[in-house]
């Protein structure tokens, strides 16, 4: 089946070069039955690619280890959740699963206008095809999923124990379509400056939804990276500004900026110059952020290797960049706005300053992440920048960001006068303010830039909470509805605007989270012994008793040996909750040079952290064990193992070496081990996860398909009122 | 390779030719059918739009966002756009 | 005030504040970032500055300490290496032969980690390392 898999992709990489060569015919010549086939042909890569991915799952799932990449990435004890997204976890796999998401989201978007948009369609047919053919390339002659290997081995090497977590696996999928789906508007953007169709918003109404789905998709993956982060690593954070998860955070930044910024050409035919730039950026960020994960250029805890795909790559980056910046200028004259700004008060105003901060942000977080690059060109030497750089500039802008998120929505049009400014702005400063007060007065002031945080986080919610009673207000004295039924109608009929504001909360509940959590957070890293306490926060924690256990798989295999602790945490002397962190030591496969009871403590190592979660407050801990007493004990294992190796029945030995493992983990606890540990008390760290479900909730809201208000009885009315006002004038 | 493989391989360039080729045999008279609703669904969806943008306009008024004067204005501005696609929707037949 | 003034005061003072920020930028920069090195590099080291040091951990060298662990890290191809003392959690994937990232100042004669700083890097995703373990 490899050879058909491997089949399935050189057609795809074949059909993609016909269609990008009818698209453009097509397009050039205005012949619709090439365009129409250019059309087809990205149906026909979908379910090439869909066919081709399927081979290589269902390679995973049957564990083939013919396939070279099952073998290096599975195993048969490796549980079946693990074994279908072990296919994405190798670089050949991942870059089949982009161009599945690629075929997938392009099909939909050409089907959805097949009758509209017929003059960029196939321009931008072409480009998404492009960026298929790149892919399919490199997928045929660099880094093939279906290479064999000549002896299948028996067993694979399995699944790296760091990643088998839920979190771990849907995240790249989440990225992915992300990045994925903000090729779409990429691609009509270069048709409609190719075609000089960018003046009207067309292109823009049509790739809208993608633009926010693909928004959204990304945001989730970069929590899901997050909340991984801070709940199986053993340091307690969950953001490093490491180049990887800035890679990833670049494209959203800009994304942000794109999403907003269209409205205002929506509504008022300016900052055209703007959307088109931003989303070629987003575009060509994206792409750059699918390469900097695996190019091995930047130092980072996610090195997935130096590859030979560097250079491709950057010849695709350096095309994109290079084109958008030539189609801008060269249809400047075609993005001349229809409007100006009247005044620095006034929403137009307020959504060009989101663009200004969104692009700042996102050149700093460029700049520092590519400073070891940038310093090395310019002085010779390589240096690194460390997460207070970033925080100096993130976190000003990000406050900023905040409270323009909340001014935005009830800013007026055109121009705010002190009168609507006083209608609209007052109770939310008010409460915002007052808050603050209240939070000054608790000791927040010690902390102005989280103190500043919180109160542009309150202003958000109290202004969103005053638009939806204005709105339900309004909706009800046209209707008359009781205010539930107003509320769901309100919503219903106005998906994009009230969904918009529910994600504005979410990011407010978020943006608090964070700077609660980094600048109130209380952290000790400690060495005990069993009995040992202490005291981080206001808690305190008890190493009551070492644990250790020794975990086996369903068939028997010994999986892991994991050295724990027992701790009560305290609040006060009252007893909150018992924590069992831990460490697991998983065996290492490689066993040249290794006793056969030492490979047990040298392979991969995880821990499991303690953590109780709460809406005001997490509690977290994680520990070291300190196993250098056990040392000699394995060394004698050892050198008796090795020396009785082959003197027994495999099973007996077997038996034996489990007995002898037994006994180092009995031994763990009788001895009395001192632990390192590391504790944190961190304030509203829920805030963060529970602020990104109600902005996957709002984000859905404002996606959802549908006319916003029953389509047929109020459009026949209007046009009534319409007709009946062009007779009368 | 055995045959089997071959025999796949063989049905999906079929398939694909199939689905890539099938419009470059085509129907003059039904393309050009094609193209008359495809400008109608076009404009049908200008239409929503428009009628979107005063919908939301009205309610910017209600909700003080907007003055009356400036919404007076933008709603004659947005109407005026509404009859220019009314009108082309009548010359192509919606 | 006539709007075209207006406008061009607006971007003069816009492009003024992107310059000033641009300017921060590479200042901070300069200023707070710390040269990255290998252990090669280490040999001119300084006492009292830091250093990001990027390297392969020394077989056999990784020794647990009360607080942390100590170890040699040399460099990627070659044999010089240098001690590092560090204290605080170590990290999952630490082990000897992999490579990992680590801000250091000298103290004596050997290298102290600043906390929090050691980072390893993931081995086993997309490396070459599929030939490498099949030929191995």
């Amino acid at each position: 089946m490899a050879i058909v898999g491997r089949a399935l992709l050189i057609l795809a990489l074949v059909v993609a070069l016909y269609g990008i060569a009818v698209s453009l015919y097509g397009a050039v010549r205005r012949r619709e039955e090439w365009i129409v086939s250019g059309r087809r042909s990205v149906y026909a890569i979908a379910g090439l690619v869909t066919g081709a991915f399927a081979i290589l799952e269902y390679a995973f799932l049957t564990s083939d280890f013919a396939f070279a990449t099952v073998a290096s990435h599975s195993s048969t004890t490796t549980p079946t959740f693990y074994q279908a997204a072990a296919a994405w976890s190798s670089q050949e796999g991942s870059l089949l699963l982009w161009l599945w998401l690629l075929s997938l989201w392009s099909t939909l978007v050409l089907f959805g206008t097949r009758r509209q948009l017929r003059i960029v369609a196939p321009w931008a047919t072409a480009v998404l095809l492009g960026f298929a053919a790149f892919f399919a390339a490199l997928l045929v002659f660099k880094e093939t999923p279906f290479a064999l290997l000549a002896v299948a081995p028996a067993e694979g090497a399995g699944l790296n124990p760091l990643l088998r977590h839920p979190s771990m696996m849907i995240h790249p999928p989440m990225l992915y379509s992300g990045y994925t789906l903000f090729t779409i508007p990429f691609a009509f953007a270069v048709g409609a400056l190719i075609t000089r169709q960018v003046g009207a918003a067309d292109w823009i109404r049509a790739t809208r939804r993608f633009a926010l789905a693909a928004w959204l998709f990304l945001g989730i993956g970069i929590l899901l990276g997050a909340r991984w982060s801070y709940s199986e690593l053993g340091w307690g954070g969950y953001w490093a500004w490491d180049p990887v998860e800035n890679a990833s955070l670049l494209p959203w930044l800009t994304g942000t900026a794109f999403i907003h910024s269209i409205m205002i050409q929506e509504k008022r035919g300016m900052l055209k110059i703007w959307n088109v730039s931003l989303v070629l950026a987003t575009g060509t960020l994206a792409i750059l952020g699918t390469f900097l994960v695996r190019s091995g250029i930047l130092d980072s805890i996610h090195a997935f290797g130096a590859s030979t795909l560097g250079v491709p790559f950057v010849i695709l980056i350096g095309i994109m960049i290079g084109g958008s910046i030539g189609l801008v200028v060269w249809r400047r004259e075609a993005l001349r706005s229809e409007n100006r700004l009247d005044s620095l008060l006034s929403r137009e105003a307020i959504f060009l300053l989101n663009n200004l901060v969104l692009v700042a942000m996102a050149f700093v977080v460029f700049w520092g992440t590519f400073w070891p690059l940038i310093a090395e060109a310019l002085t010779g030497t390589r240096r690194s920048l460390g997460p207070p750089w970033f925080d100096t500039y993130t976190v000003p802008l990000a406050i900023v960001l905040v409270l323009l998120s909340g001014i935005g929505p009830v800013i007026a049009w055109r121009k705010a006068t002190p009168a609507n400014a006083r209608r609209n702005f007052l109770l939310p400063a008010v409460a915002a303010l007052g808050l603050g007060g209240v939070l000054a007065a608790f000791g927040a002031a010690s902390r102005p830039a989280a103190l500043a945080m919180f109160v542009c986080g309150a202003f958000v919610v109290a202004s969103v909470g005053q638009e939806f009673w204005r709105g339900v207000g309004v909706r009800r004295a046209m209707t008359g509805e009781g205010p539930l039924r107003a509320l769901r109608s309100l919503v219903a009929r106005n998906r994009r605007r009230y969904g918009g504001y529910l994600v504005h909360v979410g990011m407010a509940l978020l943006f608090v989270g964070v700077a609660a959590s980094s600048a109130f957070n209380n952290a000790r890293d400690v060495r005990l012994t069993p009995g040992q306490t202490t005291r981080a926060g206001g808690y305190e924690f008890t190493y009551a008793k070492a644990t250790s256990r020794v975990s086996t798989t369903k068939a028997g295999e010994l999986e892991k040996i994991s050295f724990g602790a027992v701790v009560d945490v305290r609040r006060d002397g009252e007893k909150i909750v018992t924590l069992r962190p831990e460490r697991g030591f998983f065996p290492s496969r490689d066993i040249r040079g290794l006793g056969p009871v030492g490979r047990f403590f040298e392979g991969e190592a995880t821990s499991e952290v303690g953590l109780q979660a709460g809406i005001r407050r997490d509690v977290w801990t994680a520990m070291t064990p300190d196993i250098r007493n056990l040392m000699p004990t394995i060394e004698e294992g050892d050198r008796v193992f090795a020396a009785a190796a082959g003197k027994l029945p495999p099973e007996l030995e077997g038996q034996a070496l489990g007995q002898a493992l037994s006994g180092i983990v009995r031994q763990y606890i009788a001895s009395k081990p001192a632990a390192t540990f590391r504790v944190i008390t961190s304030p509203l760290v829920t805030w963060i996860w529970l602020g990104a479900i109600v902005v996957f909730l709002g984000g859905l809201i404002a996606l959802w398909p549908g006319p916003d208000a029953p389509g047929r009885r109020v459009s026949a009315r209007y046009a009534a009122r319409v007709a009946e006002e062009l007779g009368r004038a | 390779m055995d045959i089997l493989a071959l025999l796949v391989i063989v049905m999906v360039l079929v398939a694909v030719l199939a689905i890539v080729a099938s419009p470059l045999r085509g129907d003059t008279r039904e393309r050009v059918r094609g193209e008359a609703a495809d400008e109608i669904a076009e404009l049908e969806a200008r239409k929503e739009a428009k009628y979107r943008e005063i919908r939301d306009a009205e309610m910017d008024l209600r909700t003080g966002k907007l003055s009356p004067e400036d919404h007076r204005e933008l709603d004659r501005a947005l109407r005026a756009e509404a009859v220019v696609i009314l009108k082309a929707l009548d010359e192509a037949g919606g | 005030m006539p709007p075209a003034r207006k406008r061009r005061i607006r971007l003069v003072v816009a492009l003024s504040a992107a310059v000033l920020l641009a300017c921060a930028l590479v200042y901070t920069s300069l200023l707070s970032s710390s040269e990255s090195v290998t252990p090669s590099d280490l040999t001119a080291a300084k006492a009292g500055t830091s250093y990001t040091l990027t390297g392969k951990v020394v077989d056999g060298s990784v020794r647990s300490t009360d607080g942390g662990v100590d170890f040699r890290v040399r460099d990627r191809e070659g044999r010089t290496s240098v001690p590092v003392s560090y204290n605080g959690a170590v990290p999952d994937p630490f082990r000897e032969g992999r490579e990992v990232i680590i801000t250091v100042r000298k103290q004596g004669t050997t290298f102290v980690g600043e906390r929090d700083s050691l980072v390893t890097k993931c081995p086993s995703k997309f490396t070459e390392d599929a030939t490498q373990r099949a030929s191995s």
